[in-house]
């Protein structure tokens, strides 16, 4: 049987040039970080991190707490600055939490960050699948399936016919190509997520368009 | 794009290319980019794995205190002995340390496949550099041809010592250097996917069990062991030793295994070296308490 090709790039197994000690704990849980942090749009003031299996075990050792709050402050995993991590971001006055879980998760490396400032709060479950590489598995209540290493662009919107249509056309008009595309909904008819997994960073004009279009809530990108 | 190391090795052979080459040309298609853009971006790799080696050659150590200086040792003991087991395979074994104690220290490293197993590729690249001679294109084509293996067992199996236990880690990381090894050394794709089934089968098994979670305690010798096991298997397959087991079944036992490992063996510091009482004391000293469960 064919699996499905989780790993698309020889630099997913020779890189990332990383701070040690760990591709998974280290490596793989800034990259959860920073894709909060992107998906959020700006730093948070609190962060709730929740840990789960080996990343709730080991994580003082590995330093998963200063990699994943290291990637809220959008530090990459090479950045020397990731050691530094948590005393930085409470001099910017994040307040941060760890929580060490007992359940029993699908993947061994999982955590679950809600962070979050007056102006909105945002919750995602990230897993490290080993070599430094991370997917974002849920936003929000919504399930998805997100690598973090392309572009891509997340949309909120209501569960109806043409929403899905008048996004790619908008996108089709800009000659920009979908390397993926994701819909998921918490229940038929109400709000829905799109994820589309993109080649090229996307301009911000193209998102205003597409935040105008029929059906559209909310709209937010993620940088390669 | 190959799917696995019969359709690696026979894009090779049909092309009449190199693996690196094979492995160059696909990421290229797939990430759109220009040679020059994927090769330098190689370029950059090497270079940080050379600068690790170099650091770690002069002496580090880890925040616990459980590693460190062990690279130093082995350089001086080369120095002033004929090392019994020959001076290119300390060599490696001398810089696969050296990398792993530098990646313990929080230095930068580049993880091939994953940190902990960073040492196995560079520490038999810059070991088999000083008898082969190759030029610095060989060098990062060594890097394109180990990450060609790994892009297969990633994909069919798992590189990641939570999810397979060590074997999948630096198991996968051996393997990937015996392949390249071979192919620096001159041989053909069919002995690089032998070197890596040969490798890969005699580090089936192997469970992840640092001491207190920390890549240090088994994780700095298990790769001067996958370097040794790495040269070993090289030069049986330039021999023209085969594998009864082809590479890509020995890659799917591997997985296999990987599964039914219980988590205890997973990178969860609960069995193996991790539960010896030595290495409950050494986790007791690093975080004022032990991680046993009751």
């Amino acid at each position: 049987m064919v699996k499905e090709m989780k790993y698309r790039s020889v630099f997913d197994i020779i890189g990332p040039v990383m701070i040690g000690p760990s591709s998974s704990h280290t490596a793989g849980a800034a990259r959860i970080g920073r894709a909060a942090r992107h998906l959020f749009g700006r730093e948070p003031k609190y962060a709730h991190v929740h840990l789960y299996g080996s990343f709730a075990k080991t994580y003082k050792g590995h330093g998963t707490d200063v990699a994943i709050i290291g990637g809220l402050l959008d530090y990459e995993t090479d950045d020397t600055r990731i050691s530094g991590a948590l005393k930085t971001a409470r001099a910017n006055g994040m307040k941060v939490r760890f929580h060490e879980e007992d359940a029993v998760t699908d993947h061994p490396n999982t955590a679950r960050l809600k962070i979050g400032d007056d102006d909105g709060e945002l919750e995602l479950v990230g897993i490290s699948i080993g070599g430094g590489k991370a997917e974002i598995t849920e936003l929000n209540g919504f399930e998805l399936n997100l690598s973090g290493e392309h572009p891509a662009i997340l949309l909120i919107h209501n569960d109806r016919f043409g929403a899905i249509a008048s996004s790619t056309t908008i996108l089709a008009k800009h000659e920009i190509n979908i390397g993926r595309m994701e819909v998921s909904r918490k229940a038929q008819g109400e709000q829905a997520l799109m994820v589309i997994e993109v080649d090229q960073n996307i301009e911000d004009s193209v998102l205003n368009e597409l935040e105008r279009a029929d059906h559209i809530i909310q709209v937010a990108k993620i940088s390669d | 794009m190959f799917r696995n190391v019969a359709e690696l090795v026979e894009l090779a052979e049909s092309e009449n290319i190199q693996i690196s080459e094979v492995m160059i040309r696909q990421e290229m298609e797939v990430k759109q980019l220009t040679r020059e853009q994927v090769v330098g971006q190689m370029e950059k790799n090497l270079d940080v794995m050379e600068k690790a080696i170099e650091d770690g050659l002069k002496g580090v150590q880890s925040h616990s205190g459980l590693t460190g200086g062990d690279a130093v040792l082995i350089q001086n003991y080369m120095k002033n002995h004929t090392p019994l087991s020959g001076h290119l395979l300390m060599d490696a074994v001398s810089k696969a340390v050296a990398t792993n104690e530098v990646n313990a220290a929080m230095g930068t490293i580049c993880a091939t496949p994953t940190a902990g197993s960073a040492g196995c590729v560079p520490g038999t690249l810059f070991a088999v550099k000083n008898q082969l001679n190759p030029t610095r294109e060989q060098m990062v084509n060594y890097l394109f041809t180990s990450g060609a293996f790994g892009f297969v067992v990633a994909n069919n199996a798992s590189i990641s010592g939570a999810a397979g236990g060590c074997q999948a880690e630096v198991g996968s990381a051996a393997g990937m250097a015996s392949a390249a090894i071979v192919e620096m050394a001159g041989g053909t794709p069919s002995q690089s996917a032998q070197a890596m089934a040969i490798t890969l089968k005699n580090m089936l098994g192997l469970i992840c069990d640092p001491v207190a979670g920390l890549v240090e305690v088994p994780c700095v010798k298990r790769n001067a062991m996958g370097a040794s096991n790495a040269i070993t298997a090289a030069d049986m397959a330039l021999a023209g030793v085969t594998s009864r087991i082809p590479c890509d079944e020995v890659i799917d036992a591997m997985y296999k295994v990987g599964q039914r490992m219980p988590s205890a063996f997973r990178e969860t510091a609960q069995g193996g070296l991790a539960a010896t009482p030595t290495g409950r004391e050494l986790e007791a000293k690093v975080y004022g308490i032990s991680l046993e469960k009751e």
